[in-house]
């Protein structure tokens, strides 16, 4: 029996249990953080240097040159499979992109490539989906973790051939499961169309990876563990239980299948891209700017937050649903509390740009990564006020939805995986980029575009929605006053395109060896200098 | 913050206890009911079309959960049927809730618009019906042929949409969907304990004022 009673007892114990938890950690100084932890991803002497190899030329001594080499050999035994990841992900976000215009165009334009099954709104839609979720944005937030953990943790990538291995079976797998909607072989859950069959080489190769990351880590020689690295070790726990429940074979049906569904759809964002994403720029930001984040110690209750509240906020896609009152209460409830861990992380994130202005306007790197981090802000505002009941019933069932949705998982993690690979691809490779204005074309293209995207389907879908709730408002008015916002929204997801080719041609071109190679009068005697920091 | 294990235990600790609050509870909560008698499982044929439906994508634009009078009195203006609960997605796997309405709801689409012949129109080429209508065309659940057959379905289709000189039939992929479509019909009444399972958030108490 399900009683409110059993409920509340259940949360007590729980809660107890938590707190149990949580004073021995504190006991035990498991949670304690300073400020100084925050400068744990800088060397001697780098704070105050400014790091970007596009940005800051000639603003580096001779010092940090010889710590480069020292990283540049922690990069070695991973450089394989980055470059892979970074390869796949670029080739990923293409295809995705073309499926995502593609059904954007279809929208407004019914009857174009309507011959064939494989071509049909519904499949087209879905294949975006999952080439943009699970080939782009995982592979992109693996592959940058596979290359930041290890710098952080000081200690060379272990097992890279293994992480190689796992990194090609979740690419095949990706691949794989998008013939097979194509080809309407599909589980038919939204963001869990990859049938379970399929499924299984991402997970296995899902896991290749996260053994390789778990066991550098486990080498590490550092003392802390910096809160990029909670983030993506949180994540790595987190998605293959997630992915496991979700996918196990006829254990789910009716209307418990809805509620499972939306545990996992949401927490692929909560738990999955946005750690990858906030880890990502808890990294970055700091480390290009050269000063350590505003206030180290928020950046505990940014992270357990999310964990807390993120990870039940899922119902609220069934407001109003067939689903018992109280679940749906519940994520509402979890829904708000988010602006608490969204706030914490966007005073450390954004309070730290915004003393470095000068930093945003010359690194292309930091902006792309600031203007996502500034998205995640924005995004989860927005969410937290979407679930609220009066304004879902305006918002579900529309394209203001897929809005929000963008604003998340584009305007935020795109953007700070495009800053992640134009910090990283020139460090990794040793090259600079080829060319330099072509990443000022890339950011203003996709940020116009988006904007487009974002106020045509936003404005679109609050219509959209209004006409619903409105008694006698026919269905036509409704589909025709709509109609102009999707064409809106072709024009901005076209310019997005663009700017997509430009990052991808530039990709290809710094890896088939364009551009200078980087600081390579000094780089011959800074190889020759012994390793600095032991175990390398 | 210095330790693999604290980190690692912590987190799966709470998302161990997120999967109870959002799937564990409401799943055994949700699978204690039996259906409505009214509610009859799938025959070969529906479920052979529901099997189309899923495998096309429909649910990406339709949802099939009506909402409350409560929260709305538009959902039912529409003819779109009474709040669904739980127990009327008993027969369900994969579940096609959805969260989009680019199109009409459909859980009671059977009820509101019966016809066979009418689907079959509607899905070779919307817009030979509804001229506004953004709905892809399905024109490859179909056959285009100099002369049907006696055991032909054909299509009606008014002269501007008929290939030239030829008739369309239906494939047999097309009868199965439509057949689906007609038995999607949750008007019976559902009372007491069944009508317990859905969002009841809206609803407002004896004497309160909305």
């Amino acid at each position: 029996m399900i009683t409110t009673g059993l409920l509340l007892t259940l949360s007590f114990i729980g809660s107890l249990a938590a707190l149990g938890i949580l004073i021995w950690a504190i006991a035990n100084r498991q949670f304690s953080v300073s400020q100084q932890d925050a400068e744990s991803i800088f060397e001697k002497g780098e704070v105050g240097q400014p790091d970007d190899s596009t940005a800051f030329d000639g603003e580096k001594n001779k010092e940090q040159q010889v710590f480069d080499a020292v990283r540049s050999r922690i990069d070695e035994p991973g450089r394989k499979v980055v470059i892979l990841m970074t390869v796949v992900a670029a080739v990923m976000l293409l295809l995705g992109t073309a499926f995502g215009l593609l059904a954007s165009f279809k929208l407004h334009m019914p009857d174009l490539l309507s011959d064939s099954a494989a071509m049909t709104f519904g499949r087209v839609r879905t294949m975006h989906l999952n080439l943009v979720s699970y080939g782009w944005l995982s592979v992109a937030g693996i592959g940058i973790a596979l290359w930041i953990l290890p710098r952080m943790f000081h200690t060379p990538l272990r097992r890279p051939n293994l992480a190689y291995f796992g990194a090609s079976l979740w690419s095949i797998g990706v691949l794989a499961g998008v013939v097979a909607i194509g080809s309407g072989w599909t589980e038919g859950l939204e963001w869990l169309e990859i049938p379970w069959e399929i499924g299984l080489l991402m997970a296995i190769g899902g896991a290749c990876m996260a053994f390789s990351l778990i066991s550098t880590a486990r080498h590490r020689e550092v003392h802390h563990i910096y809160v990029t690295g909670w983030y993506f070790l949180a994540a790595l726990c987190w998605f293959p239980i997630l992915f496991l429940i979700a996918k196990i074979p006829e254990l789910h049906s009716g209307v418990q299948q809805a509620t499972m569904n939306w545990w996992f759809a949401h927490n692929v964002l909560g738990l999955w891209l946005t750690p990858l994403g906030v880890g990502a720029a808890y990294y970055l930001i700091p480390k290009i700017i050269g000063v350590p984040v505003f206030s180290y110690s928020l950046s505990l209750l940014g992270f357990w937050g999310l964990a807390l509240f993120y990870s039940q906020v899922g119902i609220h896609h069934l407001i109003g649903g067939p689903v018992p009152t109280w679940v749906v209460t519940l994520s509402v409830v979890h829904s708000v509390m988010m602006f608490i861990p969204v706030i914490a992380v966007a005073i450390n994130q954004h309070g730290t740009v915004l003393r470095n202005l000068w930093a945003f306007k010359q690194s292309l790197a930091l902006r792309f990564v600031s203007t996502g981090a500034v998205m995640y802000t924005l995004a989860s505002f927005q969410g937290s006020l979407e679930a609220l009941r009066s304004i879902n019933s305006v918002t579900h069932f529309t394209h203001y939805t897929v809005g929000h949705a963008h604003l998340g998982a584009y305007a935020f993690t795109t953007m700070v995986m495009f800053g992640a690979f134009y910090y990283m691809l020139p460090l990794l490779t040793r090259r600079e980029w080829p060319w330099p204005r072509l990443l000022a074309a890339h950011y203003w293209l996709v940020v116009g575009g988006f904007g487009i995207y974002f106020f045509a389907v936003s404005i679109g879908g609050w219509l959209q929605g209004l006409g619903l709730l409105e008694v006698g408002h026919p269905f036509a008015d409704i589909t025709q006053s709509v109609r102009p916002y999707l064409e809106a929204r072709s024009v901005g997801g076209t310019l997005m395109t663009l700017g997509h080719v430009i990052f991808a041609v530039h990709i290809a071109a710094l890896l088939l060896g364009k551009g200078l190679l980087a600081r390579s009068k000094t780089e011959p005697e800074a190889a020759r200098r012994p390793a600095t920091v032991e175990g390398i | 913050m210095n330790r693999l294990l604290p980190l690692s235990i912590g987190a799966v600790a709470i998302l161990a206890s997120a999967t109870l609050m959002l799937v564990i509870l409401p799943g055994m909560q949700i699978n204690k009911q039996k259906p409505a008698e009214q509610l009859k499982p799938y025959t070969a044929q529906e479920q052979a079309g529901r099997d189309q439906y899923v495998s096309l994508g429909c649910v990406y634009c339709h949802s099939q959960q009506p909402r409350s009078g409560s929260q709305t009195l538009a959902d039912a203006a529409h003819g779109w049927g009474r709040a669904s609960v739980g127990s009327d997605y008993y027969y369900d796997a994969p579940h096609q809730l959805g969260t989009m309405r680019t199109g009409p709801d459909l859980l009671n689409i059977g009820a509101r618009l019966p016809s066979a012949e009418w689907h079959l129109t509607h899905l070779y080429q919307p817009r030979a019906i509804f001229d506004w209508s953004i709905m892809p065309a399905y024109p490859f659940l179909f056959e285009a042929k100099a002369a049907a057959s006696p055991e032909d379905v054909v299509v009606k289709l008014p002269a501007a949409f008929r290939p030239d000189g030829k008739v369309v039939v239906a494939r047999q992929e097309a009868l199965d969907l439509v057949a689906y479509l007609q038995s999607l019909n949750r008007t019976y009444a559902v009372e007491g304990e069944l009508s317990s399972i859905r969002d009841q958030g809206f609803d407002t108490r004896k004497g309160e004022n909305k």
